[in-house]
């Protein structure tokens, strides 16, 4: 068991907001959709720490973490890194500070530009960022990070299509250290992934975590992989965090109906275990119109008239365990309840 | 549906597949997965096909559909033997395409994992379904809505009158696969294919539909066999479990013993492997991992095709021949060379 | 450490095999198309007879020789016989061959190489960008072709370099549409967010990380473009406003032939017949290039 680190924040997300418009071009102007895929979303992640974030599809999780990685720029909101607001960034503003941060992605195919080699995808950073660098160097530094990644350096003059999506993956893992980056977002990094090969790749982030001293912002929509990788968790629901605590203490003692929900949900895998699940009603409701007061309130078991009133603010409850719902009178299941 | 009241024991046999074998000719090379699969699902019961990428497991389910593609291309051996109402068999191979025609849908009926793909986007959802029951009964149109509606209202579909006239795009992915179970289900089907029907869901709406998948085998007996390579939603389902590696069965059991006692080094492998969610929490457990990867079905290692990956591997023993499918005892049948040693070795 | 063993166990095939079978499958897959093998061959013919032709044939393209009009082919000394003033229809032919070829070949670079541009910085940076560029691109395409091109011919010099430029003109936009579709796409791509991620600067994304990824329909267009060129240089040459005579081009010729189309039909067939041969041929090997490059035929 890990002791959760309490070193410094290295990234602190305060009150971040990504809308998305929609129905709107040059030529064509009207009443606009918006989609509020986050709405004041607040977290830090302190130095070597990996921080969970759970949800299902549509809550936002993947905008999250983009957006802290500004590839999208925040429609409200502040986003320290290691000193540097990143809000309002230009791309060359932003430029010197890429290589510290990376990304991974889930879809191993898509990530690999298929007509580079291995070798190639994986110094095009070094290219970029050090083009001084000689040519022998990048070859070592490629060699040293397959390595790392527990592949063959042989297969740096190879193309993505010649691997399996496992060892597509590792050479993402490999191309997203290559400059040695202190922060690390993980989008679903092992759901693209056959079974055997998702623990190989889950246990090979967390070694190189260790080795690397990296802090991580693992997505997932797979509770049980959060919990297995996060020193703490943040669930999310239609663009806000509901729940954010120790993994240890959201497993067993969720605080917020959601939280609980997630739990009954996700399958167990032993038979023996027969639980009375709860069903949630429905699906999650559109991000356009999204419903007022409490997202959560249409598909709660607990709801009350007051749900619908205002957003329940995401409050502390417990050293370090903050939920965003009104009732406090809940006795909600644990991950374990059998 | 007809038989609304009946109990779900799992009775008679009611599709019994044989050394099934399907060749695709490749221009790589001809591919040949499954390579003799055989299995048979009873009334009642739900028979879970696990497997990974390339383990053939789809491919298994489309050849008993006879919906792989046609010769020269794929060629399907074996036989699928479906039981009919007055108690003979007829092999579902040997039939012309316009029987099959006959048989998809009306005895077996199949959902897949992408709702969207199999639903005509032009077409409102009453038109797809009754148009289901028209083809296989000889029903009028104004009959054919109203069954559409009852089936709707089976499937849990909230405000089914207003439903039938919505077009797919216009519902959830949840609605989609209720609509795609509606429509498999209109002409009560002796067996349903699942393939990976809950993938592209969320978890609460997976839950959702595993709990209506249940309901509904309870209420009309019919044999499902669902494919997937989560194993919770097996554990979750099943009656009965077959694994699959590179188009081989490699372990089958009744889902209490194969959870409980794996036998065979991959069915252990890979449920040690799997995170959980009522042991994630306590700490941070390295999972157990199997190593290498998936093989690629054109390069086939010899013996047993999971010896490469296999801790327990000897060399001169796994990879020379294929072990044979064995029973260790109370219908639990596995294909491992070792599977006595390993096993005395846990005890 | 087990990471280190992965990749020896179990490993997937080896790469070198995969990669040639890989390349070897668009090269079968064109090979199996009959006819795209007989359009490649043709136009080669086509080529080497143009570009080697003239100096081995005993005429001069230009020499007049009053005594022996109109003979038809195959009758005497001129296989494909000779036009009104007795000057040698092979010689001819192969000459305009190099017109028309080269107005092809150069038309289809220069308008590959400008569609490309404008097509990449519209597909690219989409948006506003992307709009105004795309809606030029659809403006020159809704002008009727070949009035602009006689327009533009009736204002401008004709000369080899002139036409090639205004031919380019009017052809470019075809794989404008195709490349800004490409990069719109691929711009969504992982890989793309991943250039964007390690702080590529906005020319590396669009040219080294995205463009090879849409060459396959790239080399398709421009080879439908050259086909479209040698068809337009006949146009323009037909009506008078393109190469002008005694200089041959397929176009002049048929042009010329038009006033003896009843006493000499075949100086009208055989500049039809190669500007027919020609383009089927190019049109035959796009077809052939898209089926053989097309990745969604993949197995």
């Amino acid at each position: 068991m890990t002791v959760v680190q309490t070193g410094t924040p290295l990234l602190t997300a305060e009150g971040v907001s990504k809308w998305f418009f929609l129905g709107n071009t040059l030529f064509r102007r009207g009443r606009q959709d918006v989609v509020r895929a986050v709405d004041g979303v607040s977290f830090d992640i302190r130095r070597g720490e990996v921080l969970g974030l759970v949800g299902e599809s549509g809550s936002g999780k993947s905008t999250v973490g983009r957006t802290i990685l500004r590839l999208n720029e925040p429609t409200a909101g502040s986003i320290r890194f290691d000193g540097h607001e990143l809000a309002g960034l230009t791309r060359r503003q932003l430029r010197p500070l890429r290589p510290r941060m990376q990304l991974i992605f889930q879809d191993p195919f898509s990530s690999l530009n298929p007509r580079m080699t291995v070798g190639r995808i994986i110094d095009t950073p070094i290219t970029i960022h050090a083009p001084e660098t000689s040519r022998a160097a990048r070859r070592e530094r490629v060699a040293e990070l397959l390595h790392l990644v527990g592949l063959s350096p042989r297969y740096a003059e190879r193309y993505p299509h010649e691997f399996s999506g496992g060892q597509r993956q590792r050479i993402g893992i490999a191309r997203a250290l290559v400059m040695n980056p202190d922060f690390l977002v993980a989008d679903e990094p092992v759901s693209a992934l056959d079974v055997s090969i998702q623990a190989q790749v889950v246990n090979l982030l967390l070694e190189i975590r260790e080795k690397l001293g990296l802090t991580m912002l693992f997505i997932s929509h797979d509770l049980a992989v959060v919990g297995c990788v996060s020193d703490r968790i943040a669930v999310m629901y239609l663009g806000r965090i509901v729940e954010l605590a120790p993994t240890r203490s959201l497993f067993l003692d969720p605080r917020h109906p959601y939280t609980e929900a997630l739990f009954s949900a996700e399958p167990i895998p032993n038979p023996a275990i027969r639980r009375d699940r709860i069903l949630l009603k429905g699906e999650i409701p559109s991000p356009v119109n999204p419903p007022s007061g409490c997202v959560f309130r249409t598909r709660c078991p607990y709801a009350l008239p007051d749900c619908a009133k205002v957003v329940p603010p995401l409050t502390e409850v417990a050293p370090g365990h903050a939920k965003a719902c009104i009732r406090d009178d809940l006795d909600l299941r644990p991950s374990q309840h059998a | 549906m007809a038989g609304s009241a009946q109990p779900a024991a799992i009775g008679e046999t009611v599709l019994k597949v044989a050394d099934l074998c399907v060749t695709f000719r490749t221009p790589a090379g001809p591919i040949e997965v499954p390579r003799g699969v055989s299995f048979t699902v009873r009334r009642g019961e739900t028979l879970a096909l696990v497997g990974e990428s390339g383990s053939g497991k789809s491919v298994t389910s489309l050849a008993v559909m006879r919906l792989t593609p046609k010769p020269p291309r794929c060629h399907v051996r074996g036989q699928v033997l479906l039981r009919d109402d007055a108690g003979g068999t007829r092999d579902l191979l040997s039939l012309s395409d316009e029987q099959m025609r006959r048989v998809r849908g009306n005895d077996i009926s199949m959902i897949f994992q992408e709702p969207m793909t199999s639903l005509n986007p032009v077409h409102t959802v009453g038109a797809q379904i009754a148009e289901a029951i028209h083809f296989h009964r000889n029903v009028g149109p104004r009959a054919a809505r109203e069954r559409a509606l009852a089936l709707l209202e089976l499937v849990g579909i909230s405000e089914p009158r207003k439903r039938l006239d919505s077009y797919p795009h216009h519902l959830s992915g949840g609605m989609r696969q209720r609509v795609m179970i509606a429509m498999a289900l209109a002409c009560d089907p002796k067996v349903l294919i699942a393939d990976e029907p809950t993938t592209a869901l969320d978890v609460t709406v997976q839950a959702q539909i595993l709990a209506l998948l249940k309901e509904l085998q309870q209420r009309t007996g019919m044999g499902i066999i669902f494919i997937t390579h989560n194993l919770g939603v097996v554990a979750e389902i099943a009656d009965r479990v077959m694994v699959m590696y590179a188009g081989r069965i490699v372990e089958q059991a009744d889902v209490g013993p194969l959870f409980a006692r794996p036998m065979m080094p991959y069915t252990a492998g890979l449920l040690r492997s799997v995170p959980r969610v009522d042991l994630a929490g306590a700490g941070r457990p390295v999972l157990e991992t199997i190593g290498g990867n998936v093989p690629d079905p054109l390069r086939m290692p010899p013996g047993c095709a999971f010896h490469p990956r296999c801790r327990h591997h000897r060399p001169g023993r796994c990879d020379t021949a294929v072990p044979a499918l064995e029973d260790a005892g109370g219908d639990h049948l596995l294909r491992c060379a070792r599977w006595r040693e390993i096993a005395e070795a846990a005890s | 450490m087990p990471v280190d063993r992965i990749d020896e166990l179990g490993g997937r095939p080896e790469p070198e095999q995969t990669l040639h079978v890989n390349r070897n499958r668009a090269l079968r897959r064109f090979l199996r198309h009959r006819l795209a093998i007989l359009g490649t061959v043709t136009i080669a013919v086509l080529v080497i007879a143009c570009a080697i032709g003239p100096y081995i044939t005993p005429f001069d393209h230009l020499f007049i020789d009053i005594r022996s009009r109109f003979q038809p082919p195959v009758s005497g000394a001129h296989v494909f016989g000779t036009d009104e003033m007795g000057r040698d229809l092979l010689s001819r032919l192969m000459m305009a061959g190099r017109v028309s070829l080269t107005i092809g070949f150069a038309a289809m670079m220069l308008s590959t190489i400008f569609g490309t541009l404008v097509g990449a910085v519209a597909g690219y940076y989409g948006r506003k960008t992307g709009a105004v560029l795309m809606r030029f691109v659809d403006a020159v395409l809704c002008f009727p072709n070949i009035f602009l091109l006689l327009t533009l011919a009736a204002f401008i010099q004709p000369s080899l370099m002139t036409i090639t430029i205004i031919i380019a003109a009017t052809s470019w936009m075809e794989v404008a549409r195709v490349v800004e579709g490409q990069l719109r796409s691929l711009r969504e791509r992982d890989f793309a967010v991943a250039a964007e991620m390690i702080g590529a600067p906005n020319s590396h994304i669009m040219f080294k990380e995205l463009l090879p990824n849409a060459v396959a329909p790239i080399v398709v267009a421009a080879t439908l473009t050259v086909a479209r060129a040698i068809l337009m240089e006949s146009y323009i040459s037909f009506l008078g406003y393109g190469i002008q005579p005694p200089e041959p081009s397929w176009g002049n010729m048929l042009n010329n032939a038009q006033q003896y189309l009843n006493s000499a039909p075949w100086l009208a067939i055989f500049p039809g017949l190669m500007i027919t041969l020609a383009v089927t041929s190019f049109n035959f090997l796009g077809d052939g290039l898209r089926d053989a490059l097309d990745p969604r035929l993949e197995v």
